[in-house]
């Protein structure tokens, strides 16, 4: 029997060249070998990580290239040999060992696509409870698991689903925010990577609960290589009756039609996301209606985000006490959070909320590459407040993050050094916003082309009271007048930029200057 | 927009029945659930800025400026966008509201001309208005910045101008685009600040735009407005009046500068458009002052003498000699009048009048005959009452529609809207309608945006008959007939013939599939789906009646909407979509030679005598004269004088050869009419015509609403049409003494059952009334046989089907079909004398591409079209609407001579001629007209050449 070799097919991975590595050990090892494409174990400064099944369990090497493998097998890869590259048992590296994988538990360790592996991986466990349950329980079990949606509001996930199974109204749908477009964010893409099972799955039980009969995913054009993964993924699964005309043999149906995004960022609100899957322009549609009362096709819809449905599962299997015993106050269960930006340890990591922000940048994410001062972290996308260090010791929390001026948002990090420009950061909110707005309302739609335009104005030192006054104006304007969160969030990075750096936006002594880069 | 302020709620109205009640700025209002907190203030008489929302569109939720505080609520919801609940308390205005709408104003103005002093819509802007209203003092972002300062103008329409550079992309004209008009023409292209609207590519011309002015009504800015306002200016008053297009009967306002009309704008409380209009009524009223218009009487001898202008007095004098003279040579009977269904009902009962009581016979007919006659004749036999059982409105609750023999989105586009908001599913979480399209074209209705008919049951031409039956005989033999309403509704031993009939096996979708060309299964499908719905309603038009079978299918028509139970109540129906604007009116007022107003027989003494006493003259008890008989009648040399109101008969009859002939031979042809029409060619007396908006009066419309035309301007030949036959009557020797129209409604109203509530100032109250209008329905009818059937009990008529004696054959192998577009109106008389004829300069032939190939035709190719009746010559289009072997065409343009060709075969029953079914062969053709149209050609220049103004600009020639 051959040895098997792990490495990642992640698109993360297979950017620094995990294809050519998976070839080059296939080549080297022949038949001795079994090359195994796993998701990525989110230690993306180690990618790409080869991993090889021995007796003393899965030892990884990394970060590897073409131009190790041959080294790699002469120094005995396959029997887990020494070489500068061995990191150790995976297991066992610091970065796994600090986590608590509930969503992630299978990330990296299986073969994405393989079904069986999913079951053998204790997959399937939480669909198959829910069948056996009623709706309105399912329902009950998650609302106990205090899970809140991971889109970025944050919102009660069980709520949402009993308004939905409450709602007159035939049929209903499930509608998966698989439109991952935060900067620095990646959790989506490695779940649908890594584990699309659990994605499928945490679908079909969110169908049941609610009694709805389809669920439609909206996966961003930019994630080819998710689109292929899934779109064998849902087969399989229809083959095994996950999901199909007949749900592990409840006689209920469940069916999943993947679409594929429009390439823009607002298509990730929920409703202009409704729209983009009605084949209309991404657009925003005024609340109310709710989704939940009038969604997709006008029908009762559950909008939730990759990361809420794939948490489903394990609540199920485990049940809610077990999931809500994670995390703190009104924050239960885990977090997958994402590290990017200058940071030497990039990568993925699931934590139970509470952990702080400091402990994330500097205990697992070791600092910036460059070796510089850390002056200011985003977290939360691009429309995530910039807090200065006094605030990194903040818990991973959504009221203690809000608090702090902040907001959670999808849950990524993304970390400056001390070089950075804040008022071309906060320049950057703007034209981000000006680029991005669906343009229906008018305080996103000029409003971030004219808070371009202030900026500039006050960046070469114009009228900078006025016009310091003026954006502060707009920005109230913006965040209080605007349809959806687009353009009622640019502010946040703008004004906490001001706030927390205001320095920068004085000629004298900003470090660069916008108008030369404008 | 509306250049006179109009009260804008903002949003629709809430139809809940529940009521909630909440306080707006202290003040308590009480209003139906689901209404916005925008029109809750609105009735509570609070004004919230607004520029995205308007009360005939969804709430969007995208200008901004209509935010509120809400007790208890975060933020800063948008009134428009918020329902009320109850115990809501509402601030309107505070500090920060103000702050923020100021800051939102602010932005607007940042990207938008500032030359409102010249600007087109100046003094009637919503964004001038709110910019005003939020006190906006300065915009300090200044001027330099990104803009849209310098967007092209888009002037393609011939009616409208596009101009993005004042565009505040509030997708108002999107919206109406699609909820109003339901052509989805319109768009945003691009997003954030570079979102602009487009209508297609290039430009609203060359887009799917059907220019209905939806979007024009929309604007709140000068971004889309009428040429006419910019060449004008703001008009200082309006009149609500009826378009006189189609039988939509669409209110409009005409907004008017002094005696010039600058812009018709529909009328949101009209109640059968609710603020919708067409291209027709929108923009194509130039016609009413075109200088083509009759302003002078004029009379001749001879056919090919020339005319001589005359005064009014010299008119009547020299028509009422003419008339007695003929008639003391050739007899009482040899005159007789045509009534016309443009003109008002005032007027059409006038020219009955005139003809029963100075012409002393019943020679009076109407153009409803080769219409709506089988109309009358079908509904009145099996329900009682010639008119279609609703109103416009019931379409809201129907859950299947079949539309027979009717292009709606052409013929009605104003319905039809209304119709595709019904059909279209999903709005608010609704399912939209079932459709049934049964037709031998694929008309736009089978497959247009967010629409596709569940079945197109594609039959052939002449066989509407065996597809009624057999969708009947489905219904029956599957057991989905409504069983207790029939036991309870219907005349149950003629049921039981009916029902012994429709089994038989010969009337089975299987049997007559062959016949018909549409599968079997396709019938039995459509049968169930009709059967099934809640309510079904069948909306039909001129491709029901215009057959040798016409009055039949109305009676399959009544059949199945019997059997189904679907009469009675909103959301069914018999429905009649009637051609023109009066038709309904002008069959109500008596204008057929058996029937006296209110569709009763001459034959009837009790009736004769209420007319005998109110008129002082015996009547007839013989019917006259039908319009086929009185083409007969003229070439037998017994009928001579005739005098014609507003109707081309020689243009829209049958056979134009035979017709011609017929008119050549009167010795007396009085022509009452705005233009030179084709009839007048043949004419001795010339009577001009006034414009609907020359004049006072009512028009009733296909759901039998009255409603008033009102006289916006003075008649430009000095007459209303009504005071001409007056004058007319009075010349010869039978006195008729009206001051004004509603005198004449008043007699009407006296002498008829279903319009004795109707007074003008019962209409001007409740804005129209739909007739029956009586003590027992004193504000009118919406829909009909409610209780009870008007003839006490629903009566299943035997529909053999026959199948036509015009067969095709290896001479005549094709089958010719006609019907309308949306461009062009009727025999083009008004259109052609407006922009329209941008869109449809000729009449054209399309056939399918198999039929275009076997004869080597391409499209654009000028083709002959022959039939055993005629030929004529036209442009060729291949399209696969049509089915092989059928082609299609429009009698639009007189030159086209699609009338040549058709034949003299009518309906059995009321002669209603068959335009529908025409033989004819089809082949490329190298000179560009046949000999038909060269003669055409000659007549026109002759004639021409004999008008007072024409002679006027040759040299050497004297009057």
């Amino acid at each position: 029997m051959s040895v098997r070799v792990f490495v990642p097919r992640d698109s993360a991975s297979k950017s620094v060249g995990a294809d050519e590595v998976a070839q080059a050990l296939q080549l080297a090892l022949g038949d001795a070998a079994t090359i195994v494409r796993n998701g990525s174990r989110g230690m993306l400064w180690l990618e790409p990580l080869v991993e090889v099944e021995t007796d003393a369990g899965r030892i990884a090497y990394g970060p590897v290239t073409v131009d190790d493998v041959a080294g790699l097998v002469a120094a005995g890869l396959t029997a887990g040999g020494e070489h500068e590259l061995r990191l150790g048992p995976t297991a066992e590296l610091p970065w796994m060992q600090r986590q608590e994988r509930l969503t992630f538990a299978r990330v990296g360790v299986t073969d994405p696509v393989d079904a069986d592996e999913y079951e053998r991986h204790g997959g399937i466990v939480g669909l198959k409870k829910a069948v056996a349950m009623a709706p309105g329980d399912i329902v009950e079990e998650v609302v106990a698991s205090g899970l809140r949606g991971r889109g970025g509001a944050g919102f009660p996930a069980g709520i949402k689903w009993r308004t939905v199974l409450e709602a007159p109204g035939e049929p209903k749908y499930i509608a998966c925010n698989a439109d991952e477009g935060d900067s620095g964010t990646f959790s989506d893409r490695m779940i649908m990577e890594g584990d699309p099972y659990l994605m499928l799955e945490g679908m079909a039980i969110t169908g049941l609960a609610v009694g709805a009969t389809e669920g439609w995913i909206y996966l961003r054009s930019e994630y080819p290589d998710a689109k292929v993964i899934l779109e064998t993924a849902i087969e399989r699964a229809r083959e095994r009756g996950w999901i199909g005309d007949d749900v592990l043999g409840s006689g209920k149906r469940f069916e999943i039609v993947l679409r594929i995004g429009a390439g823009s960022y607002v298509c990730g609100e929920e409703t202009a996301m409704l729209e983009s899957l009605e084949g209309k322009r991404g657009i925003v549609r005024q609340k109310p209606p709710l989704p939940a009362h009038e969604g997709l096709w006008g029908k009762p819809t559950v909008v939730n985000n990759v990361m809420t449905l794939a948490a489903v599962p394990w609540i199920l299997a485990h049940g809610g006490a077990a999931y809500a015993a994670h995390g703190v106050g009104r924050s239960k269960g885990t977090l997958p959070v994402q590290l990017a930006g200058n940071i030497k340890q990039g990568g993925l990591v699931e934590v139970p909320f509470g952990i702080t922000l400091r402990e994330l940048i500097e205990d697992f994410g070791g600092g910036t590459a460059s070796g510089r001062p850390i002056r200011t972290i985003q977290v939360g996308g691009p429309l995530g407040a910039y807090l200065p260090p006094a605030a990194f010791d903040t818990a991973l929390d959504y009221e203690a993050l809000t608090a702090a001026g902040g907001l959670l948002g999808h849950g990524g990090i993304v970390v400056f050094d001390d070089t950075v420009d804040m008022a071309r950061m906060a320049r950057y909110a703007m034209e981000f916003c000006a680029i991005e707005s669906c343009g229906k309302c008018t305080p996103c739609r000029i409003g971030s082309t004219r808070g371009v335009e202030v900026i500039d104005r006050i960046v070469k030192g114009e009228d900078r009271g006025k016009n310091v006054a003026l954006l502060q104006d707009l920005c109230a304007t913006m965040k209080d007048a605007s349809l959806c969160a687009m353009g009622g969030l640019t502010p946040l990075p703008v004004q906490s930029a001001l706030e927390h750096f205001p320095e920068d936006f004085r000629p004298e002594t900003a470090p660069t200057g916008v108008s030369s880069s404008s | 927009m509306y250049s006179n302020k109009v009260l804008d709620h903002g949003t629709p109205a809430s139809k809940s029945p529940k009521q909630v009640t909440l306080q707006v700025d202290g003040k308590p209002v009480t209003v139906p659930a689901g209404t916005s907190v925008m029109r809750a203030a609105v009735d509570a008489g609070v004004k919230v800025p607004k520029l995205c929302a308007t009360d005939t569109l969804d709430a969007f939720g995208s200008c901004r400026l209509c935010v509120v505080e809400i007790e208890g609520r975060r933020g800063y919801p948008a009134s428009c966008t918020t329902p009320c609940e109850d115990g809501m308390s509402v601030t309107t205005q505070s500090d920060k509201l103000a702050d923020l709408r100021r800051g939102v104003m602010e932005l607007y103005i940042s990207d938008h001309p500032l030359d409102c002093l010249t600007c087109t819509a100046n003094g009637n802007c919503e964004l001038q208005d709110m910019a005003g209203a939020v006190g906006l003092r300065e915009v300090r972002y200044g001027y330099e910045g990104d803009n849209h300062l310098d967007a092209e103008k888009d002037r393609s329409n011939p009616y409208f101008t596009f101009d993005p550079s004042k565009c505040i992309v509030c997708s108002r004209c999107v919206r109406a685009c699609d909820e109003v008009q339901g052509t989805f023409a319109l768009t945003v292209e691009g997003r954030g600040f570079e979102s602009q609207i487009a209508a297609g590519p290039t430009n609203f011309l060359d887009s799917e735009c059907v220019s209905c002015g939806a979007c024009v009504q929309a604007c709140p800015t000068a971004t889309l407005m009428e040429n006419s306002l910019e060449e004008q200016g703001q008009p200082d008053h309006a009149v609500t009046t009826t378009c006189a297009y189609c039988g939509v009967g669409c209110s409009f306002r005409a907004e008017m500068k002094g005696n010039e009309v600058v812009r018709m704008v529909p009328h949101k409380d009209g109640k059968a458009n609710h603020g919708h209009s067409c291209v027709k009524g929108r923009f194509a009223w130039g016609y009413a002052t075109h200088p083509d218009r009759v302003t002078s009487p004029m009379i001749r001898e001879k056919i090919t003498d020339p005319w001589r202008e005359v005064s009014w007095e010299e008119a009547f004098a020299h028509t009422a000699k003419e008339v007695k003279r003929i008639q003391a040579k050739y007899g009482r009977g040899s005159a007789g009048g045509i009534t016309s269904s443009r003109c008002t009902n005032e007027e059409t009962f006038l020219v009955q009048k005139l003809v029963r009581a100075a012409f002393g016979n019943n020679n009076v007919d109407t153009c409803a005959r080769v219409c709506h006659s089988p109309t009358g004749y079908g509904l009145k036999q099996t329900l009682g009452e010639s008119a279609g059982t609703q109103d416009f409105d019931s379409v809201e609750h129907t859950d299947c529609v079949i539309v027979i023999g009717a292009n709606p989105t052409d013929g009605h586009p104003v319905f039809a809207s209304r119709m595709k908001q019904r059909l279209r599913a999903q709005k608010r979480g609704e399912d939209g309608a079932g459709l049934i399209v049964i037709d031998p074209r694929q008309i736009d209705l089978v497959r247009t945006p967010h629409i596709e008919a569940d079945y197109h049951l594609q039959l052939r031409p002449g066989t509407n008959v065996a597809v009624m039956n057999s969708l009947a005989h489905v219904v029956v033999t599957e057991g989905l007939a409504s069983d207790d309403y029939i036991a309870e509704r219907c005349d149950p031993a003629e049921f039981e013939k009916w029902k012994a009939f429709i089994s038989e096996e010969r009337n089975s979708p299987e049997v007559l599939e062959s016949e018909t060309g549409v599968p079997a299964d396709q019938i039995r499908g459509a049968a169930r789906l009709f059967a099934k719905a809640p309510n079904g309603a069948i909306y039909y038009g001129l491709g029901v009646t215009e057959h040798s079978q016409g009055s039949t299918t109305v009676m399959t028509i009544a059949n199945l909407a019997m059997v189904t139970g679907n009469i009675g109540r909103p959301g069914v129906g018999v429905n009649p979509l009637r051609g023109q604007n009066n038709v309904q009116g002008s069959c109500d007022m008596g204008s057929f030679p058996h029937e006296l107003p209110g569709y009763r027989h001459v034959s009837d003494g009790s009736v004769r005598t209420l007319f005998q006493d109110k008129w002082g003259v015996e009547i007839d008890p013989e019917p006259g004269l039908r319009i086929p008989n009185m083409f007969d009648a003229a070439l037998d040399g017994s009928f001579k004088a005739l005098y014609v109101q507003g109707e081309d008969i020689a243009q829209s009859d049958p056979d134009t050869q035979h017709v011609l002939a017929a008119l050549s031979s009167l010795e007396l042809l009085i022509v009452q009419d705005i233009f030179m029409n084709e009839t007048a060619k043949y004419a001795h007396v010339i009577l001009p015509g006034s414009s609907f908006l020359e004049k006072d009066g009512t028009f009733t419309n296909a759901e039998r609403r009255i409603s008033r035309v009102r006289k916006v301007m003075p008649p430009l030949a000095g007459l209303a049409d009504w005071e001409v036959t007056v004058k007319l009557s009075e010349a010869l020797g039978y006195p008729m003494n009206y001051e004004h129209p509603s005198e004449i409604m008043a007699e009407i109203a006296a002498l008829t059952p279903t319009f004795t509530g109707v007074t003008y100032e019962k209409i001007d109250e409740l804005g129209s009334i739909q007739w029956p209008c009586n003590d027992k329905a004193p504000e009118g009818t919406p829909y009909m046989h409610s209780e009870e059937f008007v003839r006490g009990k629903g009566r299943f008529f035997v529909t053999n089907y026959v199948a036509t004696p015009e067969r095709t054959t290896r001479k005549f192998p094709l089958i010719l079909t006609t019907g309308r577009i949306l461009s062009q109106y009727n025999v083009g008389a008004q259109t052609r004398r407006t922009d329209n004829q941008v869109w449809h300069d000729e009449d054209v032939l399309e056939l399918h591409p198999h039929d275009a190939e076997l004869r080597g035709i391409e499209d654009g190719d000028m083709v002959a079209m022959t039939s055993r009746q005629g030929n004529t010559t036209m442009r060729a289009v291949i399209t696969e609407r049509m089915q092989p072997g059928v082609v299609y065409t429009t009698f639009h343009h007189p030159e086209s001579g699609a009338n040549v060709v058709t034949t003299d075969n009518s309906d059995w029953a009321t002669n209603c001629p068959e335009y529908k079914v025409t033989a004819v062969q089809v082949s490329k053709v190298v000179k560009d007209k046949s000999d038909w149209q060269q003669g055409f050609d000659r007549i026109e220049q002759e004639q021409d050449s004999l008008l007072p103004s024409r002679r006027a600009q040759q040299p050497g020639t004297t009057n």
